[in-house]
């Protein structure tokens, strides 16, 4: 299987909080119409080189090229400007709002002054029927009264409302029961075959290897290796996590006696 | 991803045009979720009325005292608008009863210490609350210190910032026509008829144009029947108000008219021939009413003051500008106190340094959360403020029809209150709880 030209790509980036160095010439690719798993252990590094992608923070240093070329990304509405949308593990919806006014909080429809809500709401409606959502009974529902699943399925709806072109999700499936679990993975999978790059954080190995084409994982804020899905097992990728290194993959012993010390 | 390549949606729809039954099914089934809005204060409100008509016996449902109500609830319903926009947010002023206070002294001691005209003078108010507020809103938005505690020093502040305005005089008369017409004039019978109608007019016209714009648009909305529904009960509900208020308010006991003094203080005190009308004070109340309406649930403001009291995070992350929201909220907050600090001292006639002080504050507050106002932010509507100042202003004109003791007002009005408070906390819980 070889790759499309990737949509992100991180070279050699490094972040440090003070003395803390989180991330280290970390590389990472996400690919149009494919969803690359970024997976590792509790502190490996997941949510910095996310946040770092999504202009929360910035790196420290390290090439960052989007579409093939450098692009600048300081702030959330730079990364929101070239087409990356996060959705974050708590969601980020206003409970008292209903469908449509979650998915355009903060970039309202507008004619004149007043709020355009029959395009908001068309927009909306079409958004969900192009993922195929057949769960929400009412777009005019308030998200209070929405199951988890459901509210998952409205942030990733917001996520691509937007003609984005790589969607981060957060461990979306961490809170969800099997059922829903389910149909956010599938709403996952069509969001890559739509055409969209996504990256999946997630601690579920299941999750991973059932919707993504390839696994990224990050070991004590290193890149063990980004493998193709099919090229690995499960147990390779917990080695992976656990130790940075299973067999012929991962990162080279020397390097990882250095990290180990520092 | 391409969002038009499905033109055929096929989510099903909960308010289908089903007609009147469905509509009636479907508020049902949003009560029992918890979205109860103004229906308790309007179930207490009638409950209220239906008690006192009969208690009381004759005094108490009277054009005069329709009338009276109004006038004395006006300034409560007006601080109380400006209440939503705070409590919205889930933040509290509790200065506010002391802004109109100080406004209103601006106001007087600009009309009469340096003989502005009233125009200017009243100017000179609004800013007043309008720097109130946006002192406030500086430092809980940007310096942090929560609401409670900047309104409380506030509370405290504005009274003495008020005193040293108004002198060692003690009060300060108002005498200019305009200003004392607004809570002491009526309309003439035709104007209240007339406003009543544009009033309809323009309520049916939005609504109907909102419902064929989503038809045209091919999205669901309520059906004719509905709208039909609402317009007429609208029609007699706010003709019944006008016809009252349209009637001779003069008591006449027993042959020998009793006269009711409604003018300014140098007018000759006697009977005032005809005693009828919409009073002015309606009209300010009214376009209050539009104008903060259409601001909260038509402009991205609105509904970012929405999203900010629902979820601070979530609308940081929208990119919603959190803090200046709140400023603005606090601001006009403050700017609505001032506009009832005008009231008050239109009503009276003078500014003491009681205006705007004593209970003024927290029966607003009280009117804010009776009315469905939610104390936790989120929840609520510029409406809820004037269903809650009725219900206080009822409560705080009848009770003294059937007592003569003071202290079983406050009781009641403090129950009622907490009743208001437990229904919202409650309706809160009801909500979390039906995830569907």
């Amino acid at each position: 299987m070889t790759n499309p030209a990737p949509i992100l790509e991180l070279r050699g980036v490094n972040k440090s909080f003070g003395a803390v160095h989180v991330l280290r010439g970390v590389d990472f690719n996400a690919y149009p119409g494919q969803v690359s798993a970024l997976v590792g252990d509790n502190g490996a590094g997941k949510s910095t080189l996310i946040k770092g992608v999504a202009g929360i923070h910035s790196f420290d240093s390290g090439e960052y090229l989007f579409e093939g070329s450098p692009a600048n990304v300081h702030a959330p509405r730079q990364a929101n400007a070239l087409g990356i949308e996060v959705v974050y593990q708590d969601l980020a919806l206003c409970d008292n709002l209903d469908v449509v006014h979650n998915m355009f909080l903060g970039r309202e429809e507008k004619q004149g002054v007043i709020l355009d809500e029959i395009t908001m709401e068309r927009r909306a409606k079409e958004t969900l029927a192009g993922l195929s959502v057949r769960t929400l009974k009412s777009v005019r529902q308030q998200v209070s009264s929405l199951s988890g699943g459901q509210r998952q399925t409205v942030a990733i709806a917001r996520a691509v409302l937007w003609n984005s072109k790589l969607v981060i999700l957060d461990e979306p499936t961490a809170a969800l029961g099997v059922a829903q679990t389910e149909q956010v993975l599938k709403l996952v999978r069509r969001l890559a075959d739509n055409g969209l790059a996504v990256i999946l954080i997630s601690h579920n190995m299941n999750d991973v290897f059932e919707v993504a084409d390839n696994i990224a994982c990050l070991y004590l804020g290193m890149m063990a290796a980004q493998v193709h899905t099919k090229d690995v097992t499960h147990g390779q990728v917990v080695e992976l996590i656990t130790s940075g290194r299973s067999g012929d993959i991962g990162l080279q012993p020397e390097i990882l006696a250095n990290g180990a010390v520092a | 991803m391409s969002a038009t390549q499905v033109t055929d949606v096929d989510i099903p729809e909960a308010g289908d045009t089903g007609g009147l039954g469905k509509a009636l099914r479907d508020y049902f089934i949003r009560v029992k979720g918890g979205e109860v809005g103004s229906l308790p204060a309007v179930a207490g409100l009638i409950v209220l009325i239906a008690l006192f008509s009969i208690l009381q016996g004759g005094t108490f449902f009277t054009a005069l005292n329709f009338a009276n109500l109004i006038n004395q609830g006006t300034a409560v319903i007006v601080l109380a608008m400006g209440l939503v926009f705070v409590l919205l947010l889930g933040e509290i002023d509790l200065s506010a009863g002391f802004a109109a206070g100080t406004a209103a002294a601006v106001l007087a001691v600009g009309l009469t210490k340096y003989g502005l005209p009233w125009p200017l003078a009243l100017i000179a108010c609004l800013l007043t609350g309008l720097v109130i507020g946006l002192i406030i809103g500086l430092l809980v938005a940007r310096l942090g210190i929560p609401s409670f505690v900047v309104t409380l020093a506030a509370f405290l502040g504005l009274q003495g910032v008020m005193l040293l305005i108004i002198g060692e005089g003690g009060t300060i008369g108002i005498q200019n026509d305009f200003l004392l017409a607004i809570m002491n004039r009526n309309m003439p019978v035709w104007t209240g008829w007339l406003l009543w109608l544009l009033v309809i007019l323009g309520y049916a016209f939005v609504t109907f144009r909102a419902i064929r714009a989503r038809k045209a648009a091919g999205l669901s909305g309520s059906s004719a029947s509905v709208w039909a529904a609402k317009v007429v009960s609208l029609a007699i509900l706010l003709g019944v108000g006008v016809y009252l208020l349209n009637g001779e308010r003069q008591i006449v006991r027993a042959g020998k008219q009793s006269c009711v003094i409604m003018g300014p203080p140098n007018e000759p005190v006697g009977c005032i021939p005809i005693l009828q009308g919409v009073p002015w004070a309606v009209l300010v109340v009214l376009l209050l009413l539009v104008g903060l309406t259409f601001l909260l649930s038509r402009t991205s403001f609105g509904r970012h003051v929405y999203a900010v009291g629902g979820n601070t995070e979530a609308a940081r992350r929208a990119g919603i500008k959190v803090s200046s929201i709140k400023i603005t909220c606090f601001m006009i907050c403050s700017t609505l106190a001032a506009v009832a600090g005008v009231l008050l001292a239109s009503r009276d006639n003078s500014v003491s340094p009681t205006t705007g002080g004593a209970q003024t504050l927290l029966f607003a507050v009280g009117a804010a959360v009776i009315g469905g106002t939610s104390l936790f932010g989120g929840r609520g509507r510029v409406v809820d403020a004037i269903v809650g100042g009725l219900v206080v202003a009822v409560i705080a004109n009848g009770l003294p029809l059937i007592t003569s003791q003071s202290g079983i007002q406050y009781v009641v009005t403090g129950g009622v209150l907490l009743v208001a408070a437990s229904v919202d906390a409650l309706s809160r819980r009801r909500s979390s709880a039906s995830g569907r």
